[in-house]
């Protein structure tokens, strides 16, 4: 098994076609489950347990019915302690090199040999008041757009396009519009 | 019990999110500068595999381990939502780098600062909760 199998490859990054598919068993798993593949209700579930759906009926919905889900999110963070503690030797994540370049004259140092830019997501950055308008402005903007979606990658991109979904094709499409106006558009501005 | 499967079955998932490096902020730049074909390759292949899926499960009725139909309700038909609301989300997920799965992968690998990002984008669900009416659908 080891020399088919050798263990080694299992503390590198994982290559896209063993990650892929692997992907596709966890959707596969959650229908089996009677259930299904989407992780950005959960923001939602979390809105209602706040009681949000006293004021908006939106949120006003059984969300002990969506526990399941949490219990996937619960492990999802679980899983990220797990591949980061115990199953990485180095977590440098190996971008293309002209991006490295461009990335590093935007002010992140560490493009090509971190897993994180340490210019957003490490304590000292967030001394800086603009790291958390970045941060609070981009999550507000995840969180409301995909609710108005529908869906989010889990959701549109992986279950939706599986199931050959029209409006999972649109939403997709809206994704690389949304993110293509950022890495070209707007980060030149902001960084 | 069921609880403690979904529990294995995202632990499994965060997992193959960190180290496909898929939860890597960098990796979701380099994406949408199309300068590698890793997430193209992941995503690519698990819709390809996902297709011939979920068309097994339809043409051979396949039931779910406890014996029920599994049935994918279609998404109702509009343009203007999808579009305009994945536009939007794609904006922050270029801008945080994580979406939300991988965001709660970074929380549990020790980047603290991406709950300043859950935070918000729980607040941003609310918000569309809030507008949800006055929004073109």
């Amino acid at each position: 098994m080891f020399v088919i199998f050798p263990m080694d490859s299992l503390y590198q990054p994982w290559p896209w076609y063993v990650a892929g598919p692997l992907i596709t068993l966890v959707m596969f798993l959650l229908l089996m489950m009677g259930k299904r593949f989407g992780m950005s209700s959960n923001l939602r579930t979390l809105c209602a347990m706040c009681g949000a759906g006293d004021k908006v009926e939106f949120f006003n919905f059984d969300w002990k019915k969506q526990q399941w889900n949490l219990m996937v999110i619960l492990g999802v963070i679980l899983g990220g302690f797990i591949g980061s503690n115990f199953l990485s030797t180095d977590t440098a994540v190996e971008i293309d090199t002209d991006l490295v370049l461009q990335l590093e004259s935007f002010g992140f140092a560490d493009a090509g040999s971190a897993y994180m830019p340490d210019a957003l997501f490490s304590t000292t950055a967030m001394s800086d008041w603009k790291t958390w308008l970045i941060l609070v402005v981009a999550g507000i903007l995840v969180g409301f757009g995909t609710r108005y979606a529908g869906g989010c990658t889990s959701g549109h991109a992986i279950s939706g396009l599986s199931n050959l979904q029209r409006p999972s094709l649109i939403a997709v499409v809206g994704f690389f519009i949304g993110g293509m106006v950022m890495v070209h558009f707007i980060f030149p501005l902001l960084f | 019990m069921r609880h403690l499967i979904f529990i294995l079955i995202g632990t499994f998932f965060g997992i193959v999110l960190f180290k496909s490096e898929a939860a890597s902020w960098y990796r979701i730049v380099e994406m949408f500068h199309f300068k590698s074909f890793h997430m193209y390759g992941i995503i690519g292949s698990a819709v390809g595999l996902g297709v011939i899926v979920v068309q097994l499960i339809k043409r051979l009725n396949v039931k779910s381990f406890y014996g029920a139909e599994i049935v994918i309700e279609p998404k109702a038909k509009s343009t203007t939502r999808y579009l305009v609301g994945g536009t939007i989300f794609g904006l922050g997920w270029a801008l945080a780098g994580a979406c939300p799965g991988p965001m709660f992968v970074l929380l549990g690998s020790g980047f603290l600062p991406i709950l300043i990002v859950i935070v918000s984008a729980t607040f941003g669900t609310f918000l569309y909760g809030l507008f949800k009416d006055k929004l073109p659908h």
